[in-house]
């Protein structure tokens, strides 16, 4: 394959993808680790009413008002699972079941009620993405990426994914040591002084942040895939979180590369002539990947720990 | 037009679909009490994105052996099958990996959910995915349902209250307390399957009215809600299957009634207007009788420790400690205690004291098992043995002032 | 200076108040509607072993935790040194009950004892080899040396607990408090364990343990501070321990042949 059909319609895709992925996954291992992994299909669900009620308000489809609709609502959503919890004494799992159920049924309703023939909003676009219109018609070859004129026709899409995994990077590196020890022992974490709920709310809102970025290039399935997948299989990979996380952000990376070449190769080589939902071959390579490692992977099991604890 | 649609005047077919929708509704709350006892809710939500795969898998083979590929039955079947599927990964990655079962739920719903797109994408380009309308299983819709397609709705629904009437009191002891369960000769891994076998009969049931994604939401929220009304389990499940059939009718009617109303959305709305309800204003377990329940709380507490302070003339730090009693009259505006509460202070004292002699005692165990700081004597003893106890303990103290 | 009166009739200072390394007045703490611990102080000696008995549900644990601000309180006041909590953090060293926390939690014992140096390395500072060594010279002291690298999922109960006993001596504190460290562990794990908060308290440290264990009250421990909802006594083990208060304590819980062995232990 030549550079110049590559670089212009494949490479973005692939960027964006393998960046939105790695920037769910960075969030993901503490998500799994604090058996908090549903929060991601939480907030990816209630994703859609967030971006509704943003196009209801300004009445046109721009990035940042939805961007702001879609947190707004994933705050909305983790703030109202842990009132639901806490004042009606709820397990969080059914809570969690409660509130994003009826937001995405808000948001289907309020879709519905809305004229949005004449702009792209609908349920399976916020669910599938649309990770194969991402091209860059200014390049011409592997030689554009030098080009500052080709760059700055760029998706848009790839910075701001670029961004955001930069954020949730630092977010993590700055917080490593707070978040890996207020994960393992709460009751420590306080004791040293560490302030383990805002803490804990600040990792759902960097994970929230991630998942609505991703969600406007890739969709709803990647992110709940991303969360949950890459970090869960890399658990199997090691018993240290450092390396755990590390094999995360490479089953991230191998999930969004593979996924987007199968996706738009594979039917070609199975002799049909389109190509499959790129988003939905990610998600399926990474479960994929999961299911490898859960099978092979060296620490796939909790043996080794005594019985009782 | 919602009157004629609730009162079933919209045709034969929609009443159908109401009545399918009621059904579906009791029987997925019923249910769904049985997950949510034993915290398994959001299994349901893995079942339920597990069945995509199945429906396509389903489609694409029924078009290429010359059928037709949106014959329901057809679907369902590969609903289930995939559903299956699904659940049995699940379970193999809580048993015999290391990973937790709100993980495995995830991973389980986001990558069956992906190979159905993948799949859904590959009927599309097929050139025959416009007819089939496989996406209004993501969302359900009965528009357009054939009269058999709503009659197979309401058989299964009724079939599957059937099945849940036959094996309520397994599924109960088993969702209330598996360990009692098995020791009572229950099989309960059995029973855990039953419970499995129904929530898929719902999800697939439901496919079509309410879609895959929502589904789960008529499992949990009638729960939920019912929950806040009753501690009894029997009355939990009832309740929750009045309100599942409750928020399904009265979602489909309105649904019926107008354009542009998705039937799967309402009946989850209606249902979550029944839980917001049920949270803030439920006898006990409500968040209103809890607030109220928790400041009167409390006050006694803090009273009740400001008057013991004040017989034992130690300062007292918190201000609404002070504040209260100031209130109550039992301390003046700097502090000193009145007449009134220097009394109150002497028989809190004494009380504790009697207390203090009650929990030593073996014999009255059962009474000293009350004590909480705040339950006043008298509720657990009578006049006589107070007196004796005040033998023990003899002539009341002097107060500091 | 004023006099404050007990209600055991000992009496203490606002001098010695402000020198005791925790002082709790007034703390009630509850689950829903039932106090759990009620109206409760407590002064700490300082540079003395203190544990903290009662039945099982009196409030032990509950005590300590609300104390250390892990689960709020309705009400009380703590002073730790003679100041409020947040500023003494550093003095203090908490070591949680072994069934609170993860074992299947991906890392290694070293990393473990490491995060008790969480204060003085900070938020981003870097573990250097100092740190690790002083990390290292805790797990000796606790006889888990070996071990370091290990996975900790793969500690047996008591090793655990000596791996949260390390991290706490790594926390180099003047205050230890520690929530049942002897519950569930082998008899060599109990020995190492009190063998190191003995040799804490010759350094002057003062310790004081949630202890479930009778039999072995009088044998670690300079006081005692008896619970049950409220406290029922506090002082000295020689004149505080002995079958009428732990009668007040633990009251028809304490089966009569229970009380004939108590006899025999505390004379």
């Amino acid at each position: 394959m030549s550079g110049a059909e590559f670089v212009p319609l494949s490479l973005p895709p692939i960027a964006i993808g393998t960046c939105a992925a790695i920037a769910c996954a960075l969030p993901g291992n503490f998500l799994l680790l604090r058996r908090q992994a549903l929060i991601g299909d939480a907030i990816s669900h209630v994703v859609l009413p967030g971006i509704v009620v943003a196009f209801i308000l300004t009445g046109v489809i721009s990035t940042w008002p939805m961007m702001i609709g879609a947190a707004g609502a994933a705050l909305i959503a983790v703030l109202l699972i842990e009132g639901i919890r806490r004042l009606g004494r709820i397990e969080p799992g059914a809570a969690m079941g409660v509130v994003f159920t009826t937001m995405f049924a808000g948001g289907v309703l309020l879709l519905e009620q809305t004229d949005t023939s004449s702009v792209h909003l609908d349920v399976e676009h916020a669910l599938y993405g649309n990770l194969e219109s991402l091209i860059w018609l200014d390049a011409t070859g592997w030689a554009s990426l030098l080009d500052p004129l080709a760059l700055a026709g760029l998706p848009p899409e790839l910075p701001r994914m670029a961004l955001v995994l930069v954020l949730t990077g630092l977010f993590i590196a700055i917080f490593w040591r707070a978040l890996k020890i207020s994960t393992f022992d709460e009751g420590f974490a306080q004791s040293v002084g560490i302030t383990t709920t805002p803490l804990g709310l600040a990792l759902v809102v960097v994970a929230a942040v991630a998942a609505v970025a991703a969600f406007d290039a890739v969709g709803s399935i990647i992110v709940i895939a991303m969360f949950i997948c890459p970090p869960a299989a890399a658990r199997m990979m090691t018993n240290r979180l450092e390396r755990q996380i590390a094999w995360s952000v490479g089953f991230a990376a191998l999930s969004a590369i593979l996924g987007y070449v199968l996706a738009g190769y594979g039917p070609l080589w199975l002799g049909l002539y389109d190509a499959v939902s790129a988003a939905g071959m990610i998600a399926t390579v990474s479960g994929v990947i999961l299911a490898v490692a859960a099978r092979f992977g060296p620490c796939r099991t909790r043996a080794g720990a005594p019985a009782g604890v | 037009m919602i009157w004629d649609a609730l009162l079933l005047q919209l045709g034969y077919n929609a009443t159908l679909v109401s009545v399918g929708a009621a059904l579906l509704g009791a029987a997925a709350g019923i249910t769904g009490t049985f997950l949510f006892l034993r915290k398994r809710a959001l299994v349901a939500d893995a079942v339920s994105h597990a069945t995509l795969p199945g429906v396509c898998i389903a489609f694409l083979v029924m078009a290429s052996l010359g059928g037709d590929g949106r014959n329901l039955i057809g679907l369902l079947v590969g609903s289930a099958l995939s559903a299956w599927v699904g659940l049995w990964c699940l379970n193999w990655l809580t048993l015999r990996t290391r990973l937790a079962e709100d993980a495995a739920i995830g991973a389980i719903l986001s990558t069956f959910f992906g190979f159905g797109v993948v799949l859904l994408t590959v009927i599309q380009t097929a050139g025959i995915g416009r007819q089939a309308g496989l996406e209004g299983f993501l969302l359900g819709s009965t528009a357009g349902m054939l009269f058999n397609d709503a009659l197979l709705i309401a058989g299964g629904g009724a079939a599957t209250l059937v099945i849940i009437a036959l094996t309520r009191r397994a599924l109960t002891l088993v969702s209330f307390d598996p360990e009692y369960a098995s020791a009572q000769g229950i099989n309960v891994p059995q029973v855990d399957m039953l419970m499995m076998g129904l929530v898929m009969a719902v999800t697939v049931i439901g496919l079509k009215i309410v879609g895959l994604i929502l589904i789960v939401a008529l499992l949990i929220i009638p729960a939920v809600t019912a929950r806040f009304w009753s501690e009894r389990s029997d009355i939990v499940v009832l309740l929750a299957g009045l309100f599942g059939a409750a928020a399904a009718y009265v979602g489909a009617g309105v649904s019926a009634s107008a354009p542009n109303l998705p039937t799967g959305p309402l009946i989850v709305l209606m249902s979550a207007g029944l839980f917001a309800l049920s949270l803030f204003f439920a006898p006990s377990r409500g968040v209103l009788a809890a607030v109220i329940r928790q400041r009167r709380f409390q006050r006694r507490v803090h009273l009740r420790q400001g008057l013991l302070a004040l017989a034992q003339g130690q300062p007292i730090y918190e201000n609404l400690t002070l504040r209260l009693l100031g209130r109550a009259g039992l301390v003046r505006r700097d502090g000193v205690a009145t007449e009134t509460g220097r009394a109150r202070a002497a028989k809190a004292l004494r009380d504790e004291k009697r207390w203090e002699i009650l929990r030593r005692d073996h014999a009255q165990e059962p009474a000293a098992e009350l004590y909480d700081g705040l339950r006043a004597i008298e509720t657990v003893l009578t006049p006589d043995e107070i007196r004796e106890i005040d033998a023990k303990i003899g002539a009341p103290q002097e107060i500091p002032t | 200076m004023l006099d404050l009166i007990c209600e055991d009739g000992t009496t203490f200072t606002e001098n010695s108040l402000a020198q005791s390394p925790l002082a709790i007045r007034g703390l009630t703490v509850t689950y829903g509607q039932k106090p759990a611990v009620f109206s409760v102080d407590m002064t700490v000696q300082p540079g003395e072993m203190t544990a903290i008995i009662g039945p099982n549900g009196a409030g032990k644990s509950t005590m300590l935790k609300a104390a250390l601000g892990v689960i709020p309180s309705v009400s009380g006041r703590v002073q730790v040194f003679g100041k409020p909590l947040p500023s003494q953090r550093a003095r203090v060293a908490y070591v949680p009950q072994r069934a609170s926390v993860d074992w299947d939690f991906p890392t290694r014992v070293i990393d473990v004892v490491l995060m008790g140096l969480y204060r003085q390395v900070g938020l981003l500072g870097r573990i250097r080899g100092q740190h690790r060594a002083s990390a290292l010279d805790c797990l000796t002291r606790v006889g888990m040396a070996d071990f370091a690298d290990r996975q900790i999922g793969q500690l047996s109960g008591g090793q655990q607990q000596r791996v949260f006993l390390a991290r706490a001596l790594a926390q180099n504190a003047d205050l230890y408090l520690l929530d049942e460290p002897f519950a569930g562990v082998d008899a060599a794990t109990e020995k190492a364990i009190i063998t190191v908060l003995k040799s804490l308290r010759a350094e002057g440290k003062t310790v004081v343990v949630v202890h479930h264990d009778l039999a072995t009250v009088a044998e670690y421990f300079d006081n005692v501070f008896l619970i049950n909802t409220r406290k029922v006594a506090e002082g000295p083990v020689e004149t505080t321990f002995n079958s009428v208060t732990l009668q007040a304590a633990y009251g028809g819980r304490l089966a009569a042949t229970q009380v004939e062995q108590l006899n025999q232990i505390t004379g």
